[in-house]
């Protein structure tokens, strides 16, 4: 497998191929189970909101292989309408999902770097890194 | 991480145990052991992560179809832990808006706060005490060069904060009057503009207003809940009528003015709504209850007479304080 790889969310379908993809890079860096579930979780959220808000764009991950440090980039990109208010967007119970945890601060909690621009009429780019953990593979 | 090895390591002897002897105790040791998971913020899919660990070097010839069992589960998990999460944070910032708004009612109380005027011949007692942390009801005392005193008794309809926005409003408006001119219809009108003008249509304002001097009560109402008049020579409680629309209904209203004389022994009684409105049993009933204990406690000074009422509707066991309430006492010595 290549260090790095895109995906382009056009379909529902997409979505899937995408956590399928960014699967394989986790287990392919040994992580957790738990931190793999969140990373597929991840993916769903900003996948969906491509598919929902942009109608499409694209997510590309890459290994990180830095000074004894290991990780998994996830980027996501696409030309849409973009967010117009940031601040609220990244509030809790803000996302239309109401109450549920998920959306942008879901993200946010899920992984250990983020990242957001967007510019209306723009896009929106979202970056996020999961760091691998020591204890991520112990037994 | 140190910390959660521990557990697994407690996790691990409780579900052998109760694996071999379904004994009770380990479930209520599992119990305790999970209540300190969630202190420590340990998510769904993390026990059940651990719960995997535990299967795995508890049975190392374990069908693969179980772990995926658990896997699934975890992977279910995810949206709970987030949920969780989510909840936490929605949870601190609650309380921070709590403390904001205890600091906020005591800044109000300061604000507000109005020091009982020393009057010859008048005894006077105030109690009022807010439903929940701001006060919605509002009072206020002043005494005019003339020697006459000023009482002000308000209801704002539609509770907390707002309403609290609003009472600084009114109380700097009335202080901003000429006082000379100012009769209690006067006051009213001119409030009734000044709310009319900056008030959200929401928001309604009941308010009593009453100048005593000299043996003469005057007052003038607007939609408030009536005052009451005891006399002493016939021994008797009667209504102060008086007709009046709220403030901040209509541009230009104009109220009237009504007179009450009082002599030595008699009582004017001024109050909010929140004093006759508790949980069961009708208005008018309540309002009997209430002469009844002002009667029993007659011969105390004002002051006491008030807190005597307060205690009495506290300590009925149907009484649950939905409104704030305030009760003015002046009595005529
Ligand atoms: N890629 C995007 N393009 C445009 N707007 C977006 C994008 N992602 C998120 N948004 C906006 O940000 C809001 C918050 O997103 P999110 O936290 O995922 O919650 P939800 O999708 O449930 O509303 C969305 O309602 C949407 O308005
Ligand atoms: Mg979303």
């Amino acid at each position: 497998m290549d260090s790095q790889s895109c995906v382009s969310i056009q379909l529902e379908r997409d979505i899937i191929y995408a956590r399928q993809i960014g699967r394989q890079f986790a287990e392919q860096l040994q992580f957790g189970l738990v931190e793999i579930a969140r990373i597929a979780a991840t993916i769903s959220e900003i996948a969906n909101n491509i598919f929902l808000y942009a109608e499409k764009g694209q997510i590309c991950f890459q290994i990180m292989e830095g000074t004894g440090q290991k990780g998994l980039r996830i980027i996501a990109s696409d030309v849409g309408p973009g967010i117009k208010n940031i601040e609220k967007a990244m509030e809790d119970g803000y996302s239309t999902s109401e109450g549920l945890g998920a959306g942008l601060p879901g993200i946010k909690r899920m992984m250990d770097e983020f990242e957001i621009t967007s510019i209306v009429g723009e896009g929106t780019r979202i970056k996020v890194i999961k760091w691998v953990r020591s204890c991520d593979n112990e037994g | 991480m140190k910390a959660i090895m521990l557990d697994k390591e407690t996790y691990k002897q409780l579900l052998n145990q109760y694996i071999s002897t379904q004994d009770e105790g380990a479930l209520y040791r599992a119990e305790r052991l999970t209540r300190n998971f969630i202190k420590k913020n340990i998510l769904p899919e993390e026990i059940i992560d651990l719960h995997i660990q535990v299967l795995r070097e508890t049975y190392p010839t374990i069908y693969e179809e179980m772990v995926y069992m658990c896997q699934f589960l975890l992977e279910t998990m995810i949206s709970y832990g987030l949920a969780i999460q989510e909840n936490e944070t929605l949870r601190e910032k609650q309380l921070a808006m709590r403390t904001e708004i205890s600091l906020a009612a005591n800044i109000q109380k300061t604000l507000l706060s109005s020091t009982l005027p020393e009057v010859d011949g008048l005894d006077i007692g105030v109690i009022s005490v807010p439903a929940k942390q701001m006060n919605g009801d509002y009072y206020h005392f002043v005494t005019g060069k003339d020697g006459s005193i000023g009482i002000a008794l308000a209801d704002i309809i539609g509770k907390g904060i707002p309403a609290a926005l609003c009472m600084s409003m009114i109380k700097y408006a009335m202080e901003s009057f000429p006082e000379q001119l100012m009769n209690p219809n006067d006051i009213l009108r001119r409030l009734n503009h000044v709310v009319e003008l900056n008030v959200d249509s929401s928001m309604f304002i009941t308010m009593i207003y009453a100048k005593y001097k000299n043996g003469l009560l005057t007052y003038a109402s607007a939609g408030h809940e009536p005052g009451i008049y005891y006399c002493k020579e016939t021994d008797t409680f009667y209504n102060l009528k008086a007709k009046g629309l709220v403030l901040g209904v209509s541009t230009d209203v104009s109220y009237s003015q009504y007179e009450q004389e009082l002599k030595a022994g008699d009582m004017i009684i001024l109050l909010t709504d929140g004093v006759t409105e508790y949980r069961n049993g009708d208005q008018f009933a309540k309002r009997g209850e209430l002469l009844r204990i002002i009667r029993q406690s007659m011969k105390l000074k004002a002051q006491d007479i008030v807190e005597n009422v307060y205690q009495h509707f506290n300590s009925l066991s149907e009484y649950y304080q939905q409104d704030d309430f305030t009760l003015i006492i002046l009595k005529k010595y």
